[in-house]
C-alpha cells in the first residue's frame, strides 16, 4: 500500500505570538515550530496502516527551509521517504493554489492513500486535503476516526456532531482527513532517528511541478488583516436606593448582557 | 541583538548535530509526558516505575552508545543529551539507565565473551532483562580495591562469597555483575537470578533517590557456571573503567536536575508576590539566579567538550571526575537554592526541588564521592596520590 502523508509546520502551541510588521501575518522570526496536530495523528496512522498492510510511507510537506526538522522527524518516526516542496515562490496563502502544488506532486507517484491532517493550526481553512482530492480526482472523507483498509476499499469512521458517527465506505485510491486523536502518537526511536539519515528528501519547487508563476503570486483572495481581538471591559456603578439600583439592574440584564 | 534563553545561555544547541538534537527532543518529549507526572508518587512509594523499563528500551535508550547487539551505537554527545533528559525528571531514572547501559552492558560489552554479548546485551538493550552492578562492600566504598569479596575455583564453575552494598537495582535484576577476588585479582562474574546463594535485600528508609531500587547482596557459596566469568576483566582497572562511563553520564544527568530545579524556582519567583512585588524582583532572589545561570552554562559547556573528547577517543579518567565533580557540587547548590526560593511550598513533594536536591546528595557521593574526585584532581596537579 502507497501511502502519502501531507504534513504541515505550525508554531508550536504556547508560543507567544506578534504580528508582523505588515499586519497581514505573524511575526515567525523568534517561534518554534512543530508538526501540525492532526497531521501528525495522519502520520502515526500511515505508518500503522504500513505496518499491517506494508508497502511505503512517503511525507509530503510544503514550506520554507525550516520545514526539513519536521520531516526528519517524520522520517525517524518510520516514513520511508519525502518530497519536500520548497515555497520560497508562492505568496498567496489561498489553499486552492496549494492544494493545486501538492496535487502536482502527487500525481505521477501513484498513491493507494492521501492522508492529511483536518486543518491546520495556522491558517485553519480545513480544505486542503479535500482540495487535493479534488484536483486528482479521488473519494474523500474528513474527520476521520477509524480506518479499515479491505480488498481496493477502504471503510471510514468519521466524527459528527454531538458524539455522533458515520461509517463510510470509499474506493481506493482515495483522500482521507484526519481527526486529532484517533490513535497515540509514537514517539521517535533513536534507532529511527539516526536511519532517517539515509532516507531520501527530494526537494522540487511549484514552477518544477508546472504550477505557473503567476498562480503562485495570486490565488483569489489575499489576506487583508491579522490583528489581536482588542479586550474591553467597562464597569458600571449603579447608584440610588435598593429598588432603583435592581431596576437598573435588571434593565441592563434585560437590554446590554441580553441574559434575561 | 535577541536575548539568549536562560536556560542555555550560551547558545549551546547550535553547537549540536541534527541528530543530537533530535535525540534530546524525542528522549524529552518522552520524559516529560511518561515518567515526569508520575514520579512524584514513586518516590513518595519507595519504588522505581517498572512500566517505563520496556519503553526506554524500545527508544534505545539502554547501551544507546553502545554499538551492535541490538545497540544503536550512538554518539557520547547524544548520550549525555538522553542522561539530562531523564535527570530532568529524577536521578532514579537516571540512575537506572546508567547502571543498566554503562555499568552492566558496558562491561558485558568491554570484558565479556561473544557468546556472553550474544546472550545478555540484545535482551538489556530492549529491557527484557534488568542488571546491576556489584562492587561497593559496607567496608569498601572509596576503597574498592580493599574488597572481601571472594571467588574460589571450584569443580564446573566458580564459587562467590561475600557481601555487596549499596546495589542499584540489584532486586529487580536478571542478571547481576559482580565483582570478587580470583586468587587475589578482581575479575567480573555474570551472576543470573536464582542461583542459589546469591540473595539481594532491598535497603529500606532512604530519604534520597526514592524512586530507585538499592539493595544489598548477599553471596553465600554461590556457584555459577565456568561460563559466568568474565574473560577480559583483570583487576581493579575493570570495574573503574565501567566507573568512568557512567560518572560521564552522571556529570551530564546532573544539569538536567539542575534545569529543572532552575525552571521551577524562576517561574514561582516571577508569579509570588511579597510586600507587593513578585520575589525575582528583590536583588537577593536574582542573586541566586545569576548563580544559577553561570553554573548550569559552565556544567553544560564542560560535559559538551568532555563528549567531544569521549567521541574522538581521548578522554582521561582525570577529565571526567573534573566534569562529575564540578556539576554534582553546582547542581545540588541550584536544587538546594530553588527550594530556598520556593520558600514553605518547597517542602512540599508539588515541587521538585527539594526532590531533586535529596537525590543529588546521594549523586554527589555515588561513583567517587566528591573527596575521592578531588584527590584524582590533585594527583592530576601534583603528580603525587594523597590515597594509596
Amino acid at each position: 500500500m502507497k501511502i502519502a502523508i501531507l504534513l504541515k509546520q505550525v508554531p508550536v502551541k504556547d508560543a507567544t505570538l506578534k504580528i508582523d510588521g505588515n499586519g497581514t501575518w505573524i511575526d515567525e522570526s523568534d517561534l518554534q515550530f512543530e508538526i501540525n496536530e492532526s497531521d501528525h495523528f495522519g502520520l502515526e496512522e500511515a505508518l500503522r496502516l504500513k505496518e499491517k498492510h506494508g508497502g511505503e510511507v512517503v511525507v509530503v510537506t510544503m514550506g520554507p527551509e525550516r520545514v526539513r526538522e519536521a520531516i526528519k522527524q517524520a522520517l525517524a518516526k518510520g516514513a520511508d521517504r519525502a518530497i519536500y516542496i520548497n515555497d520560497s515562490e508562492v505568496s498567496t496563502p489561498d489553499p486552492q493554489v496549494h492544494a493545486r502544488i501538492l496535487a502536482a506532486a502527487l500525481k505521477d507517484e501513484g498513491f493507494d492513500l492521501i492522508l492529511s491532517g483536518l486543518q491546520s493550526d495556522d491558517y485553519g481553512y480545513g480544505q486542503t486535503g479535500v482540495l487535493v482530492a479534488a484536483e486528482l480526482g479521488m473519494a474523500h472523507a474528513t474527520l476521520v476516526m477509524e480506518t479499515d483498509v479491505q480488498d481496493g476499499k477502504i471503510k471510514v469512521k468519521r466524527e459528527l456532531e454531538s458524539g455522533w458517527f458515520q461509517y463510510v465506505e470509499l474506493p481506493l485510491p482515495a483522500v482521507l482527513t484526519i481527526q486529532s486523536g484517533l490513535n497515540q502518537i509514537r514517539y521517535a526511536t533513536i534507532k529511527g532517528i539516526m536511519a532517517a539519515k539515509r532516507k531520501e528528501i527530494r526537494e522540487v519547487s511549484p514552477t518544477e511541478l508546472g504550477i505557473d508563476a503567476a498562480e503562485l503570486q495570486g490565488g483569489a483572495f489575499a489576506l487583508e488583516k491579522v490583528y489581536v481581538p482588542q479586550k474591553t471591559k467597562e464597569t458600571a456603578v449603579l447608584e440610588g436606593d435598593a429598588k432603583e439600583i435592581v431596576s437598573a439592574l435588571v434593565d441592563k440584564l434585560k437590554n446590554e448582557a441580553k441574559v434575561l | 541583538m535577541k536575548s539568549p534563553n536562560v536556560y542555555d545561555v550560551y547558545d549551546i544547541n547550535s553547537m549540536l548535530s541534527d541528530e543530537e538534537k533530535q535525540v534530546r527532543d524525542s528522549i524529552r518529549e518522552f520524559v516529560r509526558n511518561e515518567a515526569v507526572p508520575i514520579f512524584r508518587d514513586y518516590f513518595r512509594e519507595g519504588k522505581f516505575p517498572e512500566q517505563l523499563i520496556k519503553p526506554l528500551g524500545e527508544l534505545g535508550v539502554l547501551g544507546a552508545n553502545l554499538d551492535g547487539y541490538g545497540c544503536p551505537g550512538l554518539n557520547n554527545v547524544a548520550y549525555g543529551l538522553i542522561m539530562q533528559e531523564l535527570e530532568y525528571c529524577d536521578s532514579g531514572l537516571r540512575s537506572f539507565a546508567s547502571v543498566q547501559g554503562a555499568l552492566v552492558m558496558y562491561p558485558i560489552y568491554a570484558f565479556g565473551s561473544e557468546e556472553q554479548k550474544q546472550k545478555y546485551l540484545p535482551k538489556l538493550a530492549t529491557g527484557e532483562y534488568i542488571g546491576c552492578f556489584g562492587l561497593t562492600e559496607p567496608d569498601y566504598g572509596s576503597n574498592p580495591g580493599g574488597m572481601i569479596t571472594r571467588a574460589e575455583k571450584v569443580a564446573g564453575g566458580y564459587k562467590l562469597n561475600g557481601r555487596k552494598m549499596w546495589i542499584t537495582n540489584a532486586s529487580l535484576a536478571d542478571v547481576a555483575v559482580v565483582w570478587a577476588k580470583l586468587d587475589g585479582v578482581v575479575r567480573g562474574f555474570l551472576v543470573e537470578k536464582g542461583t542459589p546463594g546469591f540473595q539481594p535485600r532491598p535497603m529500606h528508609g532512604k530519604l534520597s533517590l526514592r524512586a530507585s531500587d538499592t539493595s544489598e547482596i548477599l553471596l553465600d557459596d554461590c556457584i555459577v557456571p565456568e561460563d559466568a566469568i568474565l574473560p577480559g576483566s583483570d583487576g581493579l582497572k575493570s570495574p573503574l573503567s565501567c566507573l568512568t562511563q557512567a560518572r560521564y553520564g552522571i556529570a551530564w544527568g546532573v544539569i538536567g536536575a539542575a534545569i529543572a530545579s532552575f525552571e521551577e524556582s524562576l517561574e514561582y519567583a516571577k508569579g509570588r508576590v511579597m510586600f507587593d512585588r513578585p520575589i525575582a524582583g528583590y536583588q537577593l532572589t536574582q542573586n541566586k539566579f545569576a548563580y544559577m545561570m553561570t553554573e548550569i552554562t559552565k556544567m553544560q559547556l564542560l560535559v559538551l567538550q568532555l563528549g567531544r573528547l569521549k567521541d574522538a577517543g581521548t578522554m582521561h579518567h582525570a577529565q571526567v571526575s573534573l566534569a562529575k565533580r564540578n556539576n554534582c557540587e553546582h547542581a545540588l547548590n541550584i536544587a538546594r537554592m530553588s527550594r530556598e526560593i520556593l520558600g514553605a511550598n518547597g517542602i512540599m513533594d508539588d515541587y521538585v526541588s527539594m526532590r531533586h536536591a535529596n537525590n543529588l546528595e546521594t549523586v554527589k557521593t555515588y561513583e567517587g564521592t566528591h573527596e575521592i574526585h578531588t584527590l584524582v584532581l590533585g594527583q592530576l596537579a601534583t603528580g603525587i596520590a594523597a590515597f594509596s
